[in-house]
């Protein structure tokens, strides 16, 4: 292949960098005492202490998963520190105080946190191992009632609303990696839009591994109350490192009457290098409950990054005529694996699930869409449409289906399509032909693939999401 | 402008091209024809540059250089423009996307700026009309779901909004019924000028009463056994291709 494609073959993870703090780490290993330890250090109350070692003990009676199509070594959960924080964070700090270090870290990534360098119409919670280094434009949307906060200060603000929800879409018990989030969750985000309150910005935050050695194991709680709209967006970085670090977060939603929540990923976490050393373990549980009538969920994903990737964001349709929607791009190029998918359950009447995923494989990546519709007797008039393709770049690839689908009322309606195509040479060549470069053909043909996921991110992403597959696709073709 | 010298090409360990000879001036407007299998189409690939194929043997010198060790993408930039006889579908990607960045790309080759969406689209709106198409298939995916003729006019919108100095043409006929055959051909006369050239591959004569050629060139075997004015391709179209076959092999 001619030397630009050499290049771009070559082309480094550009988010790999190490920030150098002074960090609070515990020694690694997992304990009682460990937990007790975190929820000391986040000063939290005696009641989710109790929801953590319950968790905990739940968690020592179960056992890791192996049913997702990826395989890999055995994890040593006594090896790694469940808990890292920068010396500099004091809780509830401004933004005017946060260690210009970490601040030099989030530029880096294209994410400034200073008051003049706002991403207009954005605010960001950041994230830095275990602990919210700083959340902007809290002021105006405190304004509209809207509450954005670590996860860490929503306990201590706002108790009644955490102690509400947390838990009530994934319990403590819930799976494997879930559980072990629950006994050791660090900080996340916590997002509450009051009724018929639509938040005129987007919500997002920033996660960063940095520290070696520690998992992130972060927990995101976004309430939407009755007849409210909040579109958020999450984005994730990690140093480049020949060990495999463990990411299990654990996300829940709850929209209730007439409410709309849009969530939306763009997963960039290291992947590892070319022969798939290192990288990271993204195993995650995310899910919605559409508990009000009417509610909306929708789930919006770009996943390019981790080494393996394990995760389902779901909905439950709990609430008559609610909807729930899913549309999701999987990359994954030299050694990467991803097992990702969504569950829909209809348990309301005249439920509407939709799901589109497009997933791509390159190098030796393996890809697999896992997918569950379920229709419950009671839910009358459910409908789902599943679309589900997958385009192959190069033959030591792999692209796998694994759709479920559960009909318990006979006036449900539920589709499912699925195709497989190869990224061709011709295509290639016919667009080298009209004058574009390899890369922009690739680029071309692969957004061309996934546009009907790229739509549905916000306006200010889809760019970035776009270019970032492209960079993890360059090279690939030849 | 093009100056083809003794070129042999194989695909794979089959020889399909074994030395070929042929020069074309600026305005000027050359048929290649020939029975199938006689490699008119794989001429067609290799001056465009497809990587299937590989030279074993012979030149091509484009404008003075030497187009063989150019990319594909170098040669399109530099005016060289292939019309697919199986134009390729890219679904997802709108026509005018598609057009807009091929369209900036020969500018910047050429050192010109890139054009905003806005000018482009007044551009389309001239272009569309010369091969009568409707506005709708700039916002339809790139070639998908179309007809073999909306194809085939296609290709020659693009063309016409690339201009290329060399345009070579590969059975752009084949599948097309008779208004097709007229719009396309009416397309490619328009688009001729005194400082660019076309080569017209095709099966058939049919074409050649619309696109009329200076030179009509016969492949048979991987080489051109017999070339003369546009009274050859009415030859052909009486006598058949037999009789030119026998002629070179005895």
């Amino acid at each position: 292949m001619s030397s630009s494609i050499e290049t771009l073959v070559n082309r480094e993870y550009a988010y790999g960098f190490v920030t150098e703090v002074d960090a609070d780490t515990l020694p690694p290993g997992l304990s009682e005492a460990v937990i007790r330890l975190i929820s000391a250090k986040k000063d939290e109350p005696e009641w989710l202490l109790e929801w953590r070692l319950k968790a905990y003990r739940r968690w020592l009676t179960m056992k890791e998963p192996h049913w997702p199509n990826v395989t890999y070594g055995p994890i040593d959960y006594q090896s790694q520190s469940y808990y890292s924080a920068p010396r500099s964070v004091t809780p509830l700090q401004s933004l005017d105080d946060v260690d210009p270090e970490l601040l030099k870290t989030y530029e880096k990534l294209g994410i400034p946190l200073n008051e003049q360098k706002f991403l207009s119409g954005v605010a960001v919670d950041a994230i830095f191992d275990s602990v919210s280094v700083g959340t902007t434009m809290k002021e105006e949307l405190k304004a509209h009632g809207i509450i954005f906060c670590s996860l860490g200060e929503a306990v201590r603000e706002h108790p009644e609303l955490v102690q509400k929800y947390l838990g009530s879409v994934v319990p403590h018990s819930d799976n494997f990696f879930a559980a072990l989030n629950a006994a050791v969750f660090s900080d996340g985000s916590f997002v509450y839009v009051p009724k018929g309150v639509r938040c005129p910005m987007e919500l997002s935050t920033y996660f960063r591994i940095n520290s070696e050695g520690t998992g992130q194991f972060e927990r995101t709680l976004i309430v939407a109350d009755e007849g409210s709209y909040v579109s958020y967006l999450e984005g994730c970085t990690a140093p480049k490192r020949s060990t495999n670090q463990l990411h299990a977060a654990v996300v829940e939603l709850i929209a209730l009457k007439d409410a709309t929540i849009k969530y939306s990923t763009v997963q960039n976490w290291y992947a590892g290098d070319k022969q798939g050393l290192g990288g990271v373990y993204n195993f995650v549980t995310k899910r919605g409950k559409c508990l009000g009538a009417n509610s909306k969920i929708s789930w919006t994903q770009v996943e390019t990054g981790s080494a393996i990737t394990w995760k389902y964001p779901s909905v439950i349709l709990q609430g008559d005529n609610s909807t729930g929607e899913f549309y999701s791009v999987a990359v994954v190029n030299n050694h990467q694996q991803a097992d990702t998918g969504t569950k829909m359950i209809h348990i309301g009447r005249n439920t509407k699930s939709n799901i589109v995923s497009k997933g791509i494989s390159a190098g030796h990546g393996q890809n697999s869409y896992r997918g569950q519709v379920k229709v419950m007797p009671k839910a009358t008039g459910a409908r789902n449409y599943t679309q589900c393709d997958s385009m192959l770049v190069g033959n030591q690839c792999g692209a796998h289906t694994f759709p479920y689908i559960e009909v318990g009322n006979n006036s449900a309606q539920v589709e499912h399509e699925a195709s497989t195509s190869k990224i061709g040479e011709d295509q290639i060549f016919y667009l080298k032909q009209r004058g574009l470069s390899a890369e922009q053909a690739v680029s071309m043909i692969v957004s061309g693939f996934c546009k009907e996921v790229f739509k549905e991110l916000p306006m200010e992403f889809a760019l970035e999401a776009q270019q970032l597959l492209g960079i993890t696709l360059e090279g690939s073709v030849g | 402008m093009l100056e083809i010298k003794n070129l042999h090409a194989s695909a794979g360990d089959r020889e399909i091209l074994r030395g070929i000879d042929l020069t074309v001036n600026a305005g000027e407007v050359h048929a290649v024809m020939g029975p199938n299998g006689s490699g008119k189409s794989t001429l067609a690939q290799v001056l465009a540059g497809h990587p299937a194929y590989e030279v074993t043997e012979g030149s091509v010198t484009y404008e003075g250089q030497d187009l063989l060790s150019l990319d594909p993408e170098i040669r399109a930039q530099q005016g060289i423009f292939l019309a697919f006889q199986y134009p390729v579908e890219i679904p997802g990607v709108s026509n005018a996307y598609f057009m807009r960045a091929a369209y900036n790309e020969i500018r910047k080759a050429r050192g010109e700026e890139e054009i905003d969406p806005i000018s482009f689209a007044d551009l389309m709106d001239e272009k569309m009309k010369l091969v009568e198409m409707d506005s709708d298939m700039l916002s339809r995916s790139v070639n998908t779901g179309f007809s073999g003729g909306e194809k085939k006019r296609n290709e020659i919108l693009q063309m016409a909004v690339l201009e290329p100095k060399l345009a070579v043409l590969d059975e752009t006929d084949s599948g097309l019924d008779i208004d097709a055959l007229r719009i396309v051909a009416h397309g490619v006369n328009s688009l001729k000028r005194p400082d660019n050239a076309t080569i017209v591959v095709t099966h058939y004569q049919r074409l050649l009463n619309y696109i009329v050629p200076d030179y009509v060139h016969v492949l048979a075997g991987g080489r051109i056994v017999r070339s003369g004015g546009k009274d050859l391709a009415l030859e052909l179209e009486a006598k058949g291709y037999d009789w030119l076959l026998e002629e070179a092999v005895a």
